[in-house]
């Protein structure tokens, strides 16, 4: 089992908390991890990205090759494409669909909906309705997660496991809040368009 | 056997709180923040009282650690590449007077300049000081430095740089933890000498100082963390020095067909070295940062039979941070192609938060400066340098920390007028202090404006040293309480803080204003705590 995957968003998207329970619930599954991750001046409303790689093999690089990620999981569409490079052909990318427009000009939705559709394997999900649907907007990025769960090599069990782990401290209201967006997006992301 | 996921910074820490450490110390800087971080955190450093605080600036954090070991206790100190400029004269003289209790200066380097303003390899540093150093290329090796470095160190009387680069600071991965060891107990140096470097004293020093190189290069040669694996393929080699050794690995899977020589201890390990070129065609090096094996190898005179491939004969690209794409071409290995990139992407470059101080400081000295047309706004290291992009377009200057005030000074000197600093309230403590004191002296007509968001904001809201102590600070320095004005920076209060440095700005000598609001990040993570910071 190897999967190298690409963690993409904006500062303030919780992207790595995403990377935080992929990294318990790797530890968990028994599995190698190497997970890099941007942290300082790049956190102010800029860009974020993580790389994390799994398998059952000891791990070397700390970074993804170009052309060689499994996944690109995103919380913002265009953030979703920034990286496209490092995705391998027959790779998948799901990605929150709601753009978060702090810069000007942002490329037009249709433009940017239209590049991620020209991908084979993809998925666009409302990760920020959905996570209003679990009850705080701030649980969109286990919205995300959950949508990409199915292709990141480690049971959805595991995963939800590792939520109630990573958010330990923030109180029970917290934990189900980001249990249920992960839900929600499992559901709701469970299919390869 | 205790395992845990980690951060190089993070295993770093821990292996130091394994090893016996005394006392951290550090000034916030990234990549290095989380090694002091994690120790602050730790339940295990509180109790058995492991001095962690944040201290001043560098030099001074160094001073301290160099007094833990002065006293016979295991200390480190952290920081990022920068830093160590600001701490290198007691970096340069502590290799001379040697180490008692067992001393790591951590230096986390910024290859790329990922946060940074310059990429320098703090190898060179230990050229200078001829001092040893460990740098792990992965982060078990990052858990098991500290302990062998202060083994290293005391075995020695010398103080061991460990060297990390972004990428490893910045990664987890899982540790397996090791022994812990007692903390050492207080035995101040046996030589009431060592400590004093008078001329007298400091000759000795430095020439015994230079008889332990011979000592430190069998180290290396020695070293558990430097490692020759044999390959058959010999119409080539590889030095790979360390987190570069990783790609090598990954881009060979594991298996070089080459002779491979990774180096993550210095002095370099010559005899090894040798043999790589005894045994191989030509050689090629990785290494992150500066092409510091490399230059040397060469020489002065170069490279004249054309067998050393690296960053100086452009096999590897001259600067910024490698990658396995960069080595596996350098290797000329095929590779996949990525897609490319899509034609509709924008940048998104780093802006102030919404509602953050600054801006609403920016806003009162851009409505004053535009006043001044030929006026000039000095400013610093911290989130604020972002106010010289759109679109506050409102500072003219970042060199280095403290850098504000004495270069609006010189500036003011030359007849460049008005002069306004602009500084963070822990940049002014870490280094515009001494500046200050220099404007006062000749009550220069230079108006400084301190940022005072209560905390160290850029790193991730540290505390910070000058909070509630910045107007008296400015005082005792010997401002006059007539220039030393308080702002409030909300939108609310603007034409009110225009007047005010409208007036200072106006005031032919040195006078102060500070802006005083919590950072929005710090303001929201201590409502969420429910306590008052």
């Amino acid at each position: 089992m190897k999967k190298d995957i690409i963690l993409a968003g904006v500062g303030g998207q919780g992207l790595l908390s995403i990377a935080a329970v992929i990294g318990e619930a790797a530890v968990k599954s028994g599995l190698f991890i190497k997970q890099a991750e941007v942290h300082g001046m790049a956190q102010r409303g800029g860009v974020v990205q993580s790389h994390v790689r799994l398998s059952d093999k000891p791990i070397y690089s700390d970074l993804i090759k170009v052309g060689s990620a499994d996944l690109i999981l995103a919380t913002e569409p265009l953030e979703a494409l920034r990286y496209l490079e490092f995705l391998k052909g027959g790779g998948m990318l799901v990605t929150n669909s709601a753009p978060f427009k702090n810069v000007d000009p942002y490329p037009q939705d249709a433009e940017i909906e239209a590049r991620i559709k020209a991908l084979p394997h993809h998925l666009l999900i409302d990760a920020v309705a959905l996570a209003k649907q679990a009850g705080s907007v701030r649980c969109a990025n286990m919205v995300v997660l959950g949508a990409g769960s199915p292709f990141i090599g480690i049971s959805e069990d595991t995963l939800r496991t590792a939520i109630e782990q990573v958010f330990s401290g923030k109180g029970t209201k917290t934990i189900e809040t980001n249990l249920k967006g992960f839900n929600l997006g499992r559901n709701g992301g469970n299919r390869i368009e | 056997m205790t395992t845990k996921l980690l951060l190089g910074d993070e295993a770093l820490a821990q292996g130091a709180l394994d090893a016996g450490l005394s006392g951290a110390y550090a000034y916030p800087g990234t990549p290095s923040t989380e090694i002091t971080e994690y120790i602050q955190r730790r339940v295990q450093a509180k109790s058995s009282d492991v001095h962690c605080r944040w201290s001043t600036n560098e030099k001074v954090a160094l001073e301290e650690a160099i007094g833990m070991s002065y006293a016979g206790k295991r200390a480190m100190v952290s920081m990022k590449h920068v830093g160590l400029n600001v701490a290198a004269d007691p970096f340069v003289n502590a290799a001379i007077a040697g180490a008692n209790g067992g001393l790591l200066i951590n230096v986390a380097d910024d290859p790329s300049m990922h946060s940074s303003q310059n990429e320098q390899d703090s190898r060179l540093y230990t050229d200078l000081a001829l001092v040893p150093c460990v740098e792990p290329s992965n982060q078990q090796e990052a858990y098991a430095a500290p302990a062998y470095a202060f083994e290293l160190s005391e075995r020695h009387n010398i103080p061991v740089l460990i060297r990390l680069t972004t990428r490893l600071s910045h990664s987890r991965s899982v540790v397996k933890l090791g022994e812990t060891r007692d903390k050492n107990k207080l035995a101040p140096p046996a030589d009431p000498r060592q400590y004093i470097l008078l001329p007298a004293n400091a000759r000795g020093s430095y020439l015994d100082l230079i008889a332990r190189q011979p000592q430190l290069l069998a180290e290396s040669e020695a070293s558990p963390f430097n490692r020759y694996q044999e390959g058959s393929d010999k119409t080539r080699g590889i030095i790979a020095s360390g987190i570069a050794y990783n790609y090598v690995q990954e881009v060979y899977d594991g298996i070089s067909p080459h002779p491979l020589l990774k180096i993550s201890q210095y002095p370099i390990p010559i005899s090894l070295v040798r043999r790589l070129f005894d045994e191989c065609d030509e050689v090629i090096l990785f290494e992150e940062g500066y092409p510091f094996i490399e230059g040397k190898l060469r020489g002065l005179l170069g490279d004249r039979k054309n067998t050393i491939h690296g960053r100086l004969d452009g096999t590897v690209p001259r600067t910024g941070e490698l990658n396995p794409g960069i080595v596996a071409e350098a290797l000329g290995l095929p590779q996949p192609d990525g897609l490319p990139q899509p034609d509709i992407l924008v940048g998104r470059p780093p802006a102030l938060c919404p509602g953050c101080p600054h801006a609403d400081t920016y806003r009162a000295l851009n409505a004053v400066m535009k006043q001044y047309p030929q006026g000039r706004v000095f400013s610093d290291i911290g989130c604020y340098t972002l106010g010289a992009l759109p679109p506050h377009k409102a500072i003219d200057t970042c060199i280095e920390m403290g850098a504000s005030i004495t270069m609006a000074k010189g500036a003011s000197d030359a007849g460049l007028t008005p002069a306004v600093a602009v500084i963070g309230d822990s940049t002014f403590t870490h280094s515009g202090m001494t500046g200050l004191l220099d404007c006062v002296s000749e009550n220069a007509p230079v108006t400084i404006i301190i940022l005072d968001n209560l905390t160290v904001a850029m790193t991730g809201g540290q505390e910070s040293n000058a909070t509630n102590r910045l107007a008296a600070i400015c005082h005792g320095l010997g401002v006059s309480n007539d220039h030393i004005k308080t702002i409030v920076p909300l939108p609310k209060n603007h034409d009110e803080n225009v007047a005010v440095i409208a007036e200072e700005v106006d005031h032919q000598g040195t006078s102060v204003i500070i802006a005083v609001r919590e950072c929005v990040q710090t303001l929201r993570r201590h409502a969420r705590q429910g306590g008052e910071k």
